[in-house]
């Protein structure tokens, strides 16, 4: 399925970088380039070149990991996304742990309480959180915790000032655990937090509603009347029953965020100075740069269907029905 | 309007009377709807809207003469948060509207003629889905140029493919339908069964989804200014007006407080009221 799936994704994207209006090429050789340098830049970049051909040695050179270079600083796309991407990952990452540590429970609360104060509780937050929009709650927790308290750092990854734990993984807190130096640990955490929650609430609160109404459904079911009929404790039925098959379907909704926060990281990571592949696929937007814009899109792409390769195993953990004979 | 669909619709609206989370989603989207109309009348410094500056007063802090204080320009930031109530609202609903036309007649098409072309039509549909759509859009935005018509067509072109697959899968469920079949063997051609018969049929749908997105894509047209690509000063868009503040925090908050609550209000009225008519038009979809 991966296959079709990027051979498609690498189709349209490239199709819609040459239908875009705007001459990237002059962008990049400048305003007071003339028109044979411009021409002679086209050329070095193959840019002069029939759309098809152009398209075929892209895709010759994605697979040989040649992901193009970027017209503009002349790094290779490949080089940049190493950086960049583990870093959004890392962000994302963080934010679905919180808001699966958190939601999972909620829903369960909330549908165990269907219509009294805990549930009326979560379903007003969660309302409000999915509304909140998340550089706005960024720009509220860094006036909050950074400015005013002055508890967290305000923006970065780490200090500009100390040396990060050697590249192992990409991501700060992984690599300062592997170093096993307590206070890299700290740091890169500290920087982690904000932008994290930020990123966490929406998800947070769709998981929430989710699992709430797939609670109550599954509370409804035969067999779990059955459960208390054989005098099973409320608490054992909850969380050993009734939770795992209430899990599934937050599952998908799981997968799905993952590559909605990856595609939207730019509103946390502008607010958050992040160094992640939203605020590079910016940057290259505003200067029509699209060979970075092009593999930030397939990145994603990969990412996003490698998570829903994980979350279709998951659901034969879960359901043992869907599991493939 | 037939006597059983009046009464459909009195019972969709005690239902949606007794959600009181409803109703408080129908008031707050009453009154942003009120206040972009009614604007230019509300606001105590129509020049600063258009772009006006007044050195002399920069910065000042919320107070009885300018209720959200002043920016960096000298522009009262009551002025520029109720004039941008109009902005979003007239973007959002666009996009909405642009999206559901065009997805509409995508997926009424693939599904009323099935075959390849249903074939083509959806895998190019899922296709764009898998695109990240905020980038897409901003690629569009970045290079059609600043400006709310650009923006507004390049967050429509991200946003069809939902519709296009919910108006299929509609359209195949009820072209099977005796009515239609009723239709074809009197000798209707296609665009009149598609019009009169089937699309009046799946409209609930179609209305929810709409009602649904519209908080969301405000949001979207906010965060396309907030970027700093889309909408640009001095269009008071409240995306364009929270991301300028950001420079001045913590000092001057009170620039990017409003304009930010500004956008939540409106998300999450929509969001409300979305939620109450999903629950009123379809049924199956409650709690």
């Amino acid at each position: 399925m991966i296959v079709p799936v990027l051979l498609g994704l690498s189709l349209l994207v490239f199709a819609i970088s040459h239908l875009l209006p705007g001459d990237p090429v002059a962008l990049a050789a400048g305003p007071q380039a003339t028109k044979t340098e411009i021409a002679a830049l086209a050329h070095e970049l193959g840019t002069d070149q029939p759309l098809a051909v152009q398209y075929w040695s892209y895709l010759t050179g994605l697979l040989s990991g040649d992901w193009g270079q970027s017209v503009l600083t002349r790094r290779p796309v490949l080089a940049d996304l190493r950086i960049y991407l583990p870093a959004t990952l890392e962000l994302v990452v963080a934010a679905m742990a919180l808001a699966i540590a958190i939601g999972i429970p909620a829903g369960l609360l909330s549908a165990v309480f269907v219509d009294r104060w805990p549930d009326y509780l979560s379903r007003i937050l969660s309302l409000g959180a999915i509304s909140m929009p998340r550089f706005f709650l960024g720009l509220l927790l860094q006036l909050a915790f950074a400015m005013q308290l002055g508890w967290l750092p305000l923006n970065g990854r780490y200090p500009i000032i100390e040396d990060p734990p050697p590249f192992v993984t990409g991501f700060l807190s992984l690599d300062a655990i592997l170093a096993g130096d307590a206070g890299a640990v700290w740091l890169a955490l500290a920087h982690l937090a904000l932008p994290a929650i930020a990123m966490s609430l929406s998800p947070l609160a769709t998981i929430t509603r989710m699992m709430r109404s797939a609670t109550i459904e599954v509370l409804q079911q035969d067999y779990v009347l059955t459960e208390r009929a054989l005098g099973l404790s409320r608490r054992l039925i909850i969380f050993k029953y009734v939770a795992k098959n209430a899990m599934s379907s937050s599952l998908t909704v799981i997968g799905l965020y993952v590559g909605w926060l990856l595609g939207g990281s730019v509103l946390v990571e502008t607010v958050f100075d992040w160094p992640g592949i939203g605020l590079y696929a910016t940057k290259a937007i505003v200067t029509q740069d699209f060979m970075p814009v092009m593999g930030v899109t397939l990145a994603i792409g990969v990412v996003f269907v490698l998570v829903n390769l994980v979350i279709d195993l998951l659901y034969g953990v879960l359901n043992p029905k869907v599991r493939l004979g | 309007m037939s006597g059983s669909r009046w009464l459909n619709l009195q019972r969709g609206f005690y239902r949606f009377r007794r959600s009181w989370l409803s109703m408080v989603g129908l008031v707050i989207v009453a009154a942003l709807v009120l206040v972009a109309l009614l604007g230019p009348a509300l606001v105590p410094h129509p020049e600063h809207v258009a772009g006006g500056i007044n050195t002399t007063a920069r910065f000042l802090p919320p107070s009885a003469r300018a209720w959200f204080g002043t920016n960096e320009l000298g522009q009262d930031v009551f002025s520029l948060t109720i004039a941008g109530s109009r902005v979003s609202l007239l973007a959002g609903i666009s996009v909405v509207v642009l999206a559901a036309a065009f997805g509409t007649l995508v997926g009424a098409i693939a599904g009323y003629y099935g075959g390849w072309l249903d074939e083509a039509l959806m895998r190019f549909t899922d296709l764009m889905l898998t695109l990240p759509s905020l980038i897409l859009a901003m690629a569009v935005a970045a290079a059609m140029g600043p400006g709310l018509g650009n923006t507004v067509f390049a967050i429509a072109l991200s946003w069809w493919p939902g519709f296009a697959r919910l108006v299929r899968g509609e359209v195949l469920a009820k072209k099977a339908d005796t009515f239609v079949i009723a239709a074809r063997a009197l000798g209707a051609g296609t665009p009149r069964i598609l019009g009169r018969h089937i699309l009046p049929n799946i409209a609930s749908p179609i209305i929810i989804k709409m009602s649904l997105d519209m908080g969301f894509a405000i949001l979207t047209v906010a965060s396309l200014g907030f970027v700093g690509i889309g909408v640009k000063p001095p269009t008071p868009e409240w995306g364009s007006l929270l991301s300028l503040a950001r420079g001045y925090l913590p000092d001057y908050w009170w620039t990017a407080i409003f304009p930010g609550a500004a956008i939540f209000l409106a998300v999450f009225g929509f969001n409300l009221l979305g939620d109450g008519l999903r629950d009123v038009l379809d049924p199956r979809a409650r709690r």
